[in-house]
């Protein structure tokens, strides 16, 4: 199973660095709802719960155009009938999947936060960044797993990429308020770690129960 | 914020229970409009089973002996 | 034979109701901070407990469909959510008006069941469009399945999510939906859960039993018309 996995991940992996489609189109995405944000709330600076706001939600909506794309060569090229009649595990398309939105998420997130930091951030960014590191990790581990899911549940539906978004982001409340909550004191002048642990622990819950379920129910997906 | 003296608070105590039998009654009733349709298409396969036998007889429903006879063997 | 034992449940079903109301109007005190604004208390939050129960069963019958492949289980567990939406909408509406009436204001955040209840009710609402748009009915029946699992596992977790949340900026406000209810209250509070139980066991085994009639009427009309044009 995680050879035939690591195959379809690095498939992947290798047509985005070809096409450059999902990581840059995210990326860029999210810069620009910076500055939507920067004139819809009319403020030069942000900190607090307000920067940690604007920045979880940006990266939700991020990872909402990245899973719009996660099975779509697939589906354009008819690739996923091939995929399909191979006796391929749909455990590893799964892992394959999540792991690949996980890497993609990881990479916006490495423009993304300088880009928040220069544009809308008011307090230092350098200072928080280890204790934000096992947020970000953790949050893109849920946003992955349950955005492969749900990409998976949306292909069978006519309106795919009206289906999914609708799915994804109740489902993602969780990550969202764990992300925030945890992120908030650690973006003011003087960073704390308040009840950090507590927040990741709700992240870690979150990200088990999901990678679990979805390992568990992707079998019945994408089957013909 | 203080209670709300009766007369108010009843009205909006009673709208919430307004709301909960509405829904039950809508929804029984909407039950009833689809048991309403089954016994109307029941009745219609009734009638139509009723006639069935007279209009269409098959070739296969014919008593046994006359395909005897026809199966005479030729000698 | 879904309509067995349908009697006796309505029976207890009405006789649970009105006992419910019965105690709610002459036997449960008056709150002492909300007055008689509270005795809306007995009727949204019965409804939220057993919507939230009917879409968790939903999950698990689910499950029974996708183990056993067998699509009555998916009917089963379609009706159980579809008949929970229902109530979420009553739910979300009694819960405003309760908000109106203790607050002043048709919403509140404080209230962490109310503000997670919402989130769950967004996400089911796309059951219908997901199920409704897959043509297949034996891959609408799975990938419904699918769905009603990720939904029934999500709700205990949003509803953690939510309480963590709301603890730190809110103060519970109300602590009534826990267990520190005095005696009188807290009967009542139960016997109105048991007559929302009841109610929605007997609506779900009314909705299945017409369903299964439909459907059998279809396959005799199947049939009929087969064995006329033959």
């Amino acid at each position: 199973m995680i050879r035939a996995a690591r195959a379809i991940l690095v498939k992947d992996l290798r047509l985005e660095l070809r096409t450059k489609e999902s990581v840059p189109a995210m990326t860029l995405f999210t810069v620009t709802v910076y500055v939507l944000f920067h004139f819809g709330l009319d403020r030069d600076t942000l900190e607090g719960s307000l920067a940690s706001g604007v920045l979880w939600v940006t990266l939700l909506l991020a990872a909402v155009v990245g899973v719009a794309r996660l099975f779509a060569a697939e589906r354009e090229q008819g690739g996923i009938d091939g995929l399909l009649l191979a006796p391929v595990d749909r455990t590893a398309l799964f892992v394959a999947k999540a792991a690949a939105l996980f890497l993609f998420l990881c990479a916006v997130e490495i423009v993304a936060l300088p880009a928040f930091a220069l544009l809308l951030l008011g307090p230092d960014l350098l200072e928080p960044l280890p204790r934000l590191l096992p947020i970000l990790l953790l949050a893109n581990a849920g946003l992955a797993a349950v955005g492969a899911l749900v990409a998976a549940l949306a292909t069978a539906t006519r309106a795919p990429e009206l289906i999914m978004p609708l799915l994804l982001l109740p489902l993602l409340v969780p990550v969202l308020i764990g992300a925030a909550e945890a992120s908030e004191p650690l973006l003011r002048d003087d960073p704390v770690a308040d009840r950090l642990g507590r927040w990741l622990g709700l992240l870690t819950l979150y990200d088990v129960v999901f990678v679990l379920l979805s390992v568990a129910v992707f079998d019945y997906l994408l089957e013909d | 914020m203080p209670a709300l003296p009766l007369d108010e608070a009843g009205k909006y105590v009673a709208g919430a229970y307004v709301v909960f039998f509405t829904l039950i009654v809508i929804y029984v009733a909407i039950i009833g409009s689809k048991i309403a349709r089954i016994e109307r298409e029941l009745e219609e396969l009734n009638e139509e089973v009723g006639q069935g036998p007279s209009i269409d007889d098959g070739p296969e429903v014919r008593p046994p002996d006359q395909m005897a006879g026809l199966e005479a063997p030729r000698g | 034979m879904y309509s067995k034992g349908f009697r006796p449940l309505s029976i207890a079903t009405v006789v649970a109701l009105a006992s419910a109301l019965a105690l709610v109007f002459f036997y449960a005190p008056n709150d002492a901070d909300q007055g008689f604004v509270q005795k809306i208390f007995y009727v949204h939050v019965p409804m939220a407990i057993v919507a939230l129960g009917g879409w968790v069963a939903g999950g698990l019958m689910a499950i029974k469909h996708l183990r056993s492949g067998d699509r009555s289980w998916d009917v089963r567990s379609y009706v159980a959510i579809h008949l929970s939406i229902i109530l979420g909408v009553g739910v979300l509406v009694t819960g405003a008006i309760w908000a109106r009436a203790s607050w002043g204001h048709w919403w509140v955040w404080d209230e962490p069941v109310l503000v997670s209840f919402l989130i769950v009710f967004l996400l089911y609402c796309v059951y219908y469009p997901l199920r409704f748009s897959i043509e297949d009915p034996e891959r609408q029946a799975r990938y419904s399945s699918v769905f009603a699992i990720t939904a029934g596992a999500f709700v205990p977790l949003n509803f953690i999510a939510v309480r963590l949340a709301e603890s730190f900026t809110h103060p519970r406000v109300l602590s009534q939906t826990g267990g520190n209810l005095p005696g009188e209250m807290r009967l009542t509070f139960l016997v109105s859960l048991a007559a929302m139980t009841l109610l929605f066991v007997t609506l779900w085994k009314l909705e299945l039993a017409s369903k299964n009639a439909s459907a059998q009427l279809k396959r005799l009309r199947t049939k009929l018309n087969a064995r006329l044009a033959a």
